[in-house]
């Protein structure tokens, strides 16, 4: 019997070594895998390479594992936000590498991965800084840039739920990276809310297949949702919205 | 008589331009404006390079949804036939072409229709750069929507850009506060000028030759 199920996320993480490179999933706080980036930072592992699109926000989540100096470097697109303090104080310090990725090359360079190609000729980027160095070519009389492509030795995603084969479904945009960083890593994990029994899954619906999925944990339902029905009174970060009024205030 | 129309005249002015059926990405900062003027009897479908078409407006109080987000991570909603898919699809329709518009920023824009928006290059500032150089390159026609002077007065079109490039030869059309540009191969026609401005006030303006 194959079974991809993991009891909780301290052990789904607990093999991840020091210098492991680690996708993780999520646009800004949408799909951001927090239960695995919470379990990763009790288990310490350092010198990390993370590839995310962003580099933290507030002093949760990928921000916090930043902030404990676990991340030697980071490879995202757009690291600097409104509420990205604690990468910005890393990086003007010295204390993180950047490397810059347009987000289109982002996903297509982790794509190409998990799709076994090579090196792919992007347009993004041409005859601009961070095309710098890298290879160019005319193709039918359009500019490209030689684009490689990004691996992972872990991927920690976040989905809606998962079966014991590994097969996902997501929940509208917080499905962003999550089904090419689980094609590009040697191996993926995943948080669900819930795991469901094998066939309950429409195969129609699936969007990553379980042949991507090594580990797969459920940590409960997301706040905003209620036996899968949406039911909101949550801010963006998931909060009580009362709550968040009373901070504001 | 002015010289100038205010930014939400000037979304209004760039929606009107925006046929049915058209697939557009209006990014982050002035450019959204443009969603509150497109008539809500056309059928014009919304892209956010985050994973939805078909994106609405942002939702009433209480019904904000973490999961569903714009690409500048604000509270949005889908619209009745919206679809998700994650990023390798979401830029694969934008770098293959089958967007029909994107309404951008713009630090500077030659009249080459070189493109500046992502960085003003001042050293210890953080770069980021998002999905940037994708929109510029990522649609049939690429939009900016700008005022036409900076703070300081200098003119946003310009000969060469000074700023780090977004894309090369990219943008087809310039709407600023004072005219709209066509960006042609001998450089900026004047599409149409508001109020008193004429071709040769916003060649004074500008410092170029326009048609």
């Amino acid at each position: 019997m194959i079974d991809k199920t993991v009891a909780d996320a301290a052990s789904a993480v607990a093999d991840i070594p020091d210098g492991a490179t680690v996708m993780i999933g999520g646009f800004g706080r949408a799909g951001q895998p927090v239960e695995l980036i919470d379990a990763l930072i009790a288990h310490g592992a350092r010198n990390l390479t993370i590839v995310n699109n962003n580099a933290g926000n507030g002093d949760t989540g990928l921000a916090a594992l930043l902030a404990k100096g676990q991340v030697r470097k980071i490879v995202c697109s757009f690291p600097r936000q409104s509420d990205s303090w604690v990468f910005d104080d890393l990086y003007r310090a010295g204390r993180i590498e950047l490397e810059l990725v347009p987000q289109g090359n982002l996903a297509e360079r982790i794509r190409a991965a998990g799709a076994g190609i090579g090196a792919f000729f992007s347009p993004t980027g041409v005859g601009t800084e961070l095309a710098t160095g890298k290879e160019e070519r005319v193709i039918d009389g359009r500019r490209y840039v030689l684009e490689y492509p990004i691996t992972a030795d872990f991927a920690l995603i976040s989905a809606l739920k998962g079966d014991r084969w590994g097969n996902l479904v997501y929940r509208e945009t917080a499905r962003n990276f999550g089904p090419v960083m689980a094609t590009a890593a040697t191996t993926t994990i995943v948080q669900v809310d819930e795991i469901v029994p094998l066939g309950s899954l429409d195969p129609e619906a699936v969007v990553t297949p379980g042949i991507f999925v090594n580990r797969v944990v459920a940590v409960g339902e997301r706040h905003w949702l209620q036996g899968g029905s949406f039911v909101g009174g949550v801010d963006l970060e998931g909060k009580p919205a009362d709550a968040a009024e009373e901070e504001a205030a | 008589m002015s010289t100038r129309i205010t930014r939400d005249e000037l979304a209004a002015r760039i929606a009107a331009d925006i046929p049915e059926g058209a697939f557009v990405n209006l990014g982050i900062g002035a450019p959204t404006l443009v969603a509150n003027y497109l008539p809500e009897d056309l059928e014009i479908i919304l892209h956010t390079e985050n994973g939805l078409l078909g994106m609405g407006s942002a939702p009433v109080d209480g019904q904000v949804d973490p999961d569903l987000i714009n690409a500048g991570k604000q509270a949005v909603t889908a619209v009745p036939g919206a679809a998700y898919f994650h990023h390798a699809d979401s830029f694969a329709m934008m770098r293959g072409g089958h967007l029909d518009v994107c309404v951008l920023g713009a630090f500077q824009v030659a009249q080459n229709g070189d493109l500046a928006n992502w960085s003003t290059g001042a050293p210890g500032a953080i770069p980021a750069v998002g999905g940037a150089m994708d929109l510029a390159i990522g649609a049939k026609d690429v939009y900016v929507m700008t005022d036409l002077l900076a703070k300081d007065d200098s003119s946003k079109l310009v000969a060469e850009c000074t700023y780090p490039l977004t894309g090369v030869g990219c943008v087809s059309r310039v709407y600023t506060d004072h005219a709209v540009f066509d960006v042609t191969p001998e450089g900026f026609r004047v599409r149409e000028a508001f109020g008193e401005n004429t071709v040769a006030s916003l060649s004074e303006l500008t410092g170029l030759e326009l048609q």
